[in-house]
């Protein structure tokens, strides 16, 4: 048994000398568990606030949603109140400047919302709107894109509105939705006048009910479920919204905890290697100690308990500074928040972010501090035997599987699912470990490769860098595993927004006209003819529903076995399909044959797109029996395709044959090439003018907006990179510091033997430039590779390499490094010689 | 010159503290096998005085960290107070060191991180001794350190550290002192001063003692004396 009186006796007397220099080496974890309690304080804060928030996060106790037309007398005779919202995607255009974009119309009827409201500016403007006749309200950032104000006005199909408000907040949606399709709200009683819901326009129509307090709504939904299936009705109810937004949120969170995570576990790379030096300082009080007869256990139990303690209070430290963090947090982010999101300390947050930063930093701690155990008591007698010194401790191999479990046990708290959990344990591994080989393997190399020819500053500060209690390992892998974190993300917002960008280049088609009606479709192609652009792909679709599959229909299908089932939503779903006999560029066959329709009582082969088909496991030769306008329609299998959707085209799970759909109600997409912005710009307001119903996606509007997302997105990820970054420079200044008085006396013997301030600041900088760009070059080396992979199975984009954000990322964390060495070896450079040959 | 009355010294010397049989300690270092210590063997009995002397490199040291348990022989025996010290782990040698031994080494070896009073109580508290600091304050006293109670060793000069460190010595009441150049580190006087504390404090508690020195002088205040060379003992001088 281990005498802990004693033990913490001589911890409380040994922390009097070395608290300070302890708290230094524990320093490092204090960013990580910052970060740690901030996010997980803020997404418990974000939990709550969903739950507080539900009802104003729908605006009403129950909404229905189909895509066709649909009423419900029955449930509206119970409703205290009903509303209706018609929603789809239009062109709007602004009168003031002369252009137009594609928007979110929503045509409202009624009180909606319930609870809540819109919040628009001026406050006015959302008791105008209600007053009906030709107002709308417009999503603030759209306005802000065409420099619009309120009491300008809108075109919306053929009819043209004051705007009376600007939208800040709209129940339900944040900035990323806004960004994507900016909303629109106008009177329901314009939408006919509107002409833009006609024949294959994707529209959706909403049902908005509020009940009397004491309604059983769950017993409603009970009765009621069956049918709506059936209609293909979707409803959502407070507590579904509150399910599906927590569910979501949850996620976010939890992988922003993750990322948190990671800056801990660098923090503790930080502290074990701090300890190691620690445990090098103590080894003659521990040969000392084992002299007097102190048992090894105890000794280890003495420093034990200091880095408890100091372990402790760096997880307060973090824990407070964490505490504070969290105000920023709804700011950074904004975009993503479906409600607003209050700060307050969540002590579950400050327990758990505490209880990880001593156990985990402890772990890491306990792998140098093992070595205690190994101390020889001959070490008293012989200070400078090696063999009397640090052996490897048998135990270290226990505490690395502890620590591997921790990370397992972590992660699977959070993400709940053990494959997840094991990528994520060994992701960490590999980046830890290559860094950590990565660096051993340069310090090897600059031991056996270093020129004697090399001149002498250059020579001696890589010298330094495997000088004894340098960390110069740890502090590879800490400020690398950083760099490689924000290398990545630079590298992987290029190489997304340039898989865009690079459609341009190859004379793929840029804009794309859709919902156009049969009668119009004659009347576009004239006029772009007349602009002398072409016409690159005329697409006409047809919608359709799914009726059977091999015989079973969709209640046989659901009396089947679990497993063998196949997905429900496949015959919920609306099919929109086009016809034709040919591949286009953007598809591939990979079995099977495009079999045409030759003439009437032929069987029909339809070609399924290959994911598609695999995920619902539909074989070849499978008989698919479609609902077309309520005509069955016996099909086949012939085929399947591979799809690249990230081409700007129209892309078809199901594509038939020529001939066969020729006489079914139908709208047409056309796809063409511009030259230039500019001219992009002219046809899209040409045809928005002349044909009001027809929606128009171009190029430079993907790219702005994927700009506008990745870099929402991107600057999420930075702020939480920034932490790792920030616990490399912890490292980094506690490694400078603990070597500081070596540094000096390593100075002073240079100055004694005549060497000029000029050389000593020459070593001390190169010496924090090679640091620095091994580091970074180690970092981006890693961010490469995971780039490489994400790209190519993640993304599935080709890889290209991306130097210049490469460079940035390199040039930025080098300078940093060297800055930091610099203002700490001023303070060095200032010691006087004297000083030294005294102490 | 006997410390210890010549009646009493003959009568203690048939009762050995310390033993040592054949003992031999070899280094591996690669390929090559290095013995530091060849078939080493003599007697110390209870309240003697032993020198060992020899010149730098000869097994002195490894002879006395052998002796007083910090290290383990390659083959040979010691038997310590009646313990044999090969057949115990490292934790019983600790223990035995405890209860049974006091250190004083060339080099201080205080605690930085206690007072000196603080230092002198740690082989008393490891016994669980109540009266710790009580004795502690006293033992420093005897050296005449009542006033440097609450420093720290860095405080204060090699001499009054040494002074620590033999109060530390004789804070467990050990039955064997070792001590390993005790004035190794210290100016003439001081060293003299220091000496003769050693040898008033081991008479006065009846401790035996046993130091490494290359200092004649000092090995002649030892009731015997052993001289070792290349690790093999050259010869033993009964005084």
């Amino acid at each position: 048994m281990v005498d802990w009186n004693w033990s913490l006796l001589m911890a409380k007397r040994d922390l009097r000398k070395t608290g300070g220099r302890l708290i230094l080496f524990i320093s490092a974890i204090v960013t990580g568990i910052a970060a740690l309690v901030a996010v997980t304080s803020f997404g418990d804060n974000l939990s709550n606030d969903i739950d507080e928030q539900a009802k104003e996060l729908l605006g009403a106790d129950l909404s229905l949603r189909k895509n066709q037309p649909i009423e419900f007398p029955e449930i509206e005779t119970q409703a205290d109140r009903r509303a209706l919202e018609v929603n789809f995607a239009s062109m709007v255009y602004f009168p003031k400047v002369g252009e137009s974009r594609l928007t979110q119309v929503r045509a409202l009827e009624g009180d909606f919302p319930f609870y809540g409201s819109f919040e628009t500016l001026p406050v006015s403007g959302e008791t105008e709107f209600r007053k009906g006749a030709k107002r709308a309200l417009v999503e603030k950032t759209l306005m802000a894109q065409f420099g619009a104000v309120v009491g300008d006005s809108i075109k919306v199909g053929n009819v043209t509105l004051e705007i009376v408000g600007a939208l800040q907040k709209v129940p339900g949606q944040n900035g990323i939705t806004a960004t994507v399709a900016p909303a629109v709200y106008i009177p329901n009683d314009q939408l006919e006048a509107s002409g833009l819901v006609q024949y294959g326009s994707r529209v959706n129509y909403i049902h908005y009910f509020q009940f009397p307090e004491e309604f059983d709504l769950e017993a409603l939904i009970a009765e009621k479920k069956d049918q709506w299936d059936e209609d293909k009705v979707r409803h959502e109810t407070v507590q579904s919204q509150k399910e599906d937004t927590g569910r979501s949120f949850e996620n976010l969170s939890n992988f922003l905890v993750l990322v948190a995570f990671i800056a801990v576990l660098l923090g503790c790379v930080g502290v074990g290697s701090a300890i190691n030096v620690f445990v090098k300082e103590k080894l003659p009080s521990v040969a000392v100690l084992r002299c007097l007869g102190v048992r090894s256990k105890e000794i280890v139990a003495v420093y034990l308990v200091q880095i408890v303690i100091m372990g402790l209070f760096g997880s307060l430290l973090g824990a407070a500074a964490g505490a504070f963090l969290q105000f920023l947090l709804p700011m950074v982010f904004s975009d993503f928040l479906p409600v607003e999101v209050s700060v307050q300390i969540s002590w579950r947050a400050v327990i758990m972010g505490t209880f990880t930063g001593v156990l985990i930093s402890v772990l890491f701690a306990l792998i140098p501090l093992l070595k205690i155990r190994k101390v020889s008591p001959m070490m008293t007698l012989r200070p400078d035997d090696p063999s009397a010194g640090l052996g490897k401790d048998p135990l270290r191999w226990m505490v690395l599987g502890a620590i591997v479990l921790f990370i397992l046990g972590f992660s699977f708290y959070l993400l709940e699912e053990w494959d997840q959990t094991f990528w994520f344990t060994g992701f960490v591994i590999f980046a830890f470990g290559s860094l950590w080989l990565l660096a051993l393997g340069i310090m090897k190399a600059i031991r056996k490769f270093l020129p004697i020819s090399l001149n002498y500053p250059a020579r001696q500060a890589l010298s330094n860098l495997y000088r004894p209690n340098n960390q110069t390992v740890s502090l590879l892998a800490t400020i690398g595993l950083g760099t490689a974190m924000i290398g990545t993300l630079f590298f992987i917002q290029n190489q997304l927004l340039d898989e865009v960008r690079f459609a341009d280049k190859e004379d793929q088609p840029n804009m794309l006209f859709f919902d156009i009606q049969s009668d119009q479709v004659d009347s576009m192609k004239t006029v772009l003819a007349e602009d002398g652009l072409p016409i690159l792909q005329h697409v006409p679709i047809v919608t359709m529903g799914l009726a059977e599959v091999n015989g079973l229909t969709r209640n046989d299908n659901e009396e089947l076995e679990d497993e063998e089932q196949r997905s429900n939503s496949m015959y919920r779903r609306e099919f929109r399909v086009t016809y034709r006999d040919t591949l286009i560029a953007t598809e591939e066959l990979t079995a099977g044959s495009l079999i045409p329709f030759e003439a009437e009582g032929d069987s029909i082969f339809v070609s399924m797109e290959e994911g598609y088909a695999e995920r619902n496991r539909v074989e070849l030769g499978d008989e698919v029996v479609f609902n077309v306008q309520g005509r069955p329609l016996t099909t086949y299998v012939g085929s399947f395709r591979k799809v690249n959707f990230r081409k700007v085209s129209t892309n078809f799970l199901v594509v038939f044959p020529d001939k066969v759909l020729d006489n079914a109600p139908k709208f047409h997409v056309l796809i063409t090439r511009t030259k230039n912005d500019q001219e992009s710009a002219d046809i899209q307001n040409k045809m928005v003018r002349q044909f009001p119903n027809v929606s128009v996606v171009n190029l430079s509007m993907i790219v702005e907006t994927l700009e506008d997302i990745l870099g929402k997105i991107s600057f999420v990820i930075q702020f939480m990179a920034l932490f790792s970054i920030l616990t490399g420079v912890l490292v980094l200044i506690s490694s400078l510091l603990i070597s500081k008085f070596q540094r000096i006396r390593e100075n002073i013997l240079l100055r004694t033997i005549g060497a000029g301030r000029r050389v000593l600041l020459k070593i001390n900088a190169l010496e924090y430039l090679f640091l620095g760009s091994l580091a970074a070059g180690g970092g981006i080396l890693l961010s490469v590779l995971a780039a490489f992979l994400l790209s190519r199975y993640v993304f599935e984009i080709s890889f290209r390499m991306e130097w210049g954000p490469l460079l940035i990322v390199f040039v930025l964390i080098t300078l940093l490094t060297v800055i930091l060495g610099w203002i700490n070896s001023l303070s060095i450079l200032k010691a006087k010689t004297m000083d030294i040959l005294r102490s | 010159m006997f410390l210890l009355g010549k009646d009493k010294y003959f009568y203690l010397k048939s009762m050995n503290v310390l033993k040592v049989d054949n003992l031999t300690k070899t280094y591996r270092s690669g390929n090559r096998e290095l013995t530091v210590l060849d078939q080493v063997n003599f007697e110390v009995a209870i309240g003697d005085t032993l020198s060992i002397v020899g010149p730098s490199g000869s097994g002195k040291t490894t002879l006395l960290g052998l002796c007083a348990g910090l290290d383990v022989a390659s083959s040979g025996s010691v038997m310590l107070d009646g313990s044999a010290l090969e057949k115990m782990t490292e934790d019983q040698r600790a223990a035995v060191r405890n209860q049974l031994v006091g250190f004083i080494f060339q080099n201080f070896q205080l605690l930085q991180t206690l007072t000196a009073l603080e230092n002198v109580m740690v082989p008393l508290e490891l016994k669980k001794r109540k009266d710790a600091k009580d004795k502690a304050m006293e033992l420093l006293e005897k050296v005449g350190l009542a006033d440097r109670l609450t420093h720290y060793p860095n405080q204060l000069s090699g001499g009054e550290q040494q002074r620590v460190s033999i109060a530390r010595a004789f804070a467990n009441e050990p039955k064997i002192l070792f001590a390993d150049e005790p004035t190794g580190n210290l100016d003439t006087e001081t060293g003299e001063m220091v000496e003769n504390l050693i040898f008033q404090l081991n008479e006065e508690e009846g401790t035996t003692l046993i130091l490494v020195t290359h200092d004649l002088e000092l090995a002649a205040r030892t009731h015997q004396s052993i001289h070792i060379k290349g690790g093999k003992l050259q010869e033993a001088i009964n005084g």
